[in-house]
């Protein structure tokens, strides 16, 4: 029998397993915000944005940067500090994401869908290297500053982190955020007329080309503030950071339906959440990705268009 | 108000109009009859900035704006209704209005528009928050012309108005778009296969064939023409 005032004796199943999902939601969020920033631009320009996954490393890289600055002027670890430093992050990514586009897509409007897909992953690849030359960041895993002084709150018996908390708030503060400018907002609401058909689109008097760019800088901001989370439980940061988690919230991004926003966010908790569970199963934690991923290629066998994709585009 | 002159176009290697010169007056309706492949879905897509010309020019209320992007031409109140409609079927139809006006910062100017939308077409009303997708192609159509209004046009073109919808619908979006010109005053360049319906609502009329223009007159004349209701009006 357990005995509830004696902490050892505390990690009963069901505990073990709100700690998983709420580690899992944590883990999740993160991905799903990294997934939006690819499905948005799949969304807008139909092809996938290898470099997201390195402005998400940016991202963290400028929190890492701004850290100290920000701490002369308000207290950090704590709450103020560190929104003003995943705001001034999330900003500089949003810069970043958009000079991207401009210099390395645009010029290339028009020509065949690989061509762009080849220079994503160029760019990639181009922010990678450079970053790991001693000149800008240099290879090194770089301790990340603490943002959030770490506690472990006790909710209903269950013992979780402050930080996985930080993690699924911000994130549902975002994805609302993003629902009601995609949904209410009159350059949302072009976004997704622009993602239909973007000749009809340019008749209604939408400039394409701001709302391309407009679609860049929200999704790298928001991939800014997934890098600063990622980092925030990760054991350091440096250059080739954002590859893994990367890759992960493409496949989230797929697995929802690309192209399709929520589906994104679904794809990002679902695949957060069954490489944590699978990871959790004991003597098959090492095969934690192959278990979670063997599921992705299930569910896309029997959905192929994703969660919630449309299996074709409807044309009228 | 629209003068077009001498425009050519090509895709690739094959040429699709061979200086096409068209003349739009204020206020007027002005049709555009021909066969499938005429050329004349790529004049509207040219005047609108869709497709570039190699040569020849677009003039609308004097200015040149040949080869500006289509912003900048709906900007300018020169509205496009492309063929097969193009609404938004993953939008709602009062987003799709909303997105015809997105220009526009008179918000009492829209809200004014978008009455007389519904009362052109109450059946948008009905349907205001479902999503374009759902309609039916009439209700697309309808939707197609109401949201080139929440422009606030001063000239709108209109490709194909009666493209695979049900004739009794057919009768009566002519019959708005007839009303469109007369109540506000808006110009009207009108691309029709349905010439018979097409003559009978304009005041002048173009022939176009194989992307040049081989006829042109007043609408009445035009029906008239034995050659043009050989080809064109059923005989």
């Amino acid at each position: 029998m357990s005995d509830p005032t004696n902490p050892s004796f505390r990690q009963r199943p069901l505990d073990s397993f709100f700690q998983q999902l709420v580690n899992g939601l944590a883990l999740g969020s993160v991905y799903a915000l990294i997934a939006l920033g690819y499905t948005m631009v799949y969304g807008v320009l139909r092809f996938i944005n290898f470099a997201h996954a390195d402005v998400l490393m940016l991202g963290a890289f400028s929190a890492y940067f701004l850290s100290p600055a920000v701490g002369l002027v308000l207290p950090l670890p704590g709450i103020a500090g560190s929104l003003v430093v995943m705001l001034i992050s999330a900003a500089i990514c949003a810069g970043v994401g958009i000079l991207i586009e401009i210099f390395a897509y645009r010029p290339l409007r028009g020509r065949p869908k690989l061509t762009v897909l080849i220079t994503a992953i160029g760019v990639s690849l181009l922010i990678e290297y450079a970053c790991q030359h001693r000149a800008v960041f240099g290879a090194a895993t770089r301790p990340f500053p603490t943002l959030f002084r770490e506690r472990n709150l006790d909710l209903f018996g269950v013992t979780i982190s402050s930080n996985d908390l930080v993690v699924v708030l911000v994130t549902a503060l975002l994805l609302t955020g993003m629902w009601f400018i995609v949904h209410r907002t009159r350059v949302g609401i072009a976004m997704r007329a622009v993602s239909f058909n973007p000749q009809a689109a340019a008749l209604m008097g939408i400039n394409i080309n701001r709302v391309i760019s407009f679609t860049f800088g929200l999704g790298s901001a928001l991939a800014a503030v997934a890098g600063i989370l990622y980092a925030m439980k990760a054991p350091g940061i440096e250059p080739l950071m954002g590859i893994h988690p990367g890759l992960r919230a493409f496949v989230a991004a797929v697995l929802g339906g690309i192209g399709n926003l929520p589906g994104a966010s679904l794809g990002g908790l679902l695949l957060g959440l069954l490489e944590t569970f699978a990871g959790g199963i004991p003597g098959l934690s090492n095969y934690r990705d192959a278990i979670a991923f063997s599921i992705l290629i299930l569910i896309l066998l029997f959905k192929p268009a994703g969660l919630l994709g449309k299996s074709s585009v409807e044309k009228v | 108000m629209l003068e077009i002159s001498g425009l050519e176009v090509s895709y690739g290697a094959i040429r699709a109009l061979h200086g096409v010169s068209v003349r739009v007056p204020d206020k007027a309706i002005v049709t555009l009859i021909g066969a499938n492949g005429a050329g004349k879905s790529t004049l509207l897509r040219t005047v609108s900035g869709l497709a570039k010309a190699t040569a020849g020019t677009v003039r609308y209320d004097g200015e040149d704006i040949t080869g500006l992007p289509p912003h900048a031409i709906v900007a300018r109140g020169l509205c496009h209704v492309p063929e097969g409609r193009m609404v938004f079927a993953n939008l709602t139809v009062a987003e799709n209005l909303r997105m015809g006006a997105y220009l526009r910062r008179d918000s009492a100017g829209v809200a004014a528009d978008l009455d007389y939308c519904f009362e052109t077409f109450p059946r948008l009303k009905e349907r205001i928050s479902q999503s374009a997708g759902t309609l039916s192609g009439g209700e697309q159509q309808m939707l197609a012309i109401a949201r080139a209004i929440m422009g606030k046009p001063r000239c709108l073109m209109l490709d194909e108005p009666s493209l695979g919808i049900a004739p009794i619908l057919v009768r009566n979006i002519f019959k708005q778009i007839v009303a469109i010109n007369r109540d506000r005053g808006i110009t009207v360049l009108l691309v029709e296969q349905n010439a018979n319906l097409a003559l009978k609502i304009s005041s002048y009329g173009y022939v176009l064939e194989t992307g040049r223009v081989i006829r042109e007159n007043d609408s009445l004349a035009l029906r008239n023409d034995p050659s043009v209701r050989e080809a064109y009006l059923g005989g």
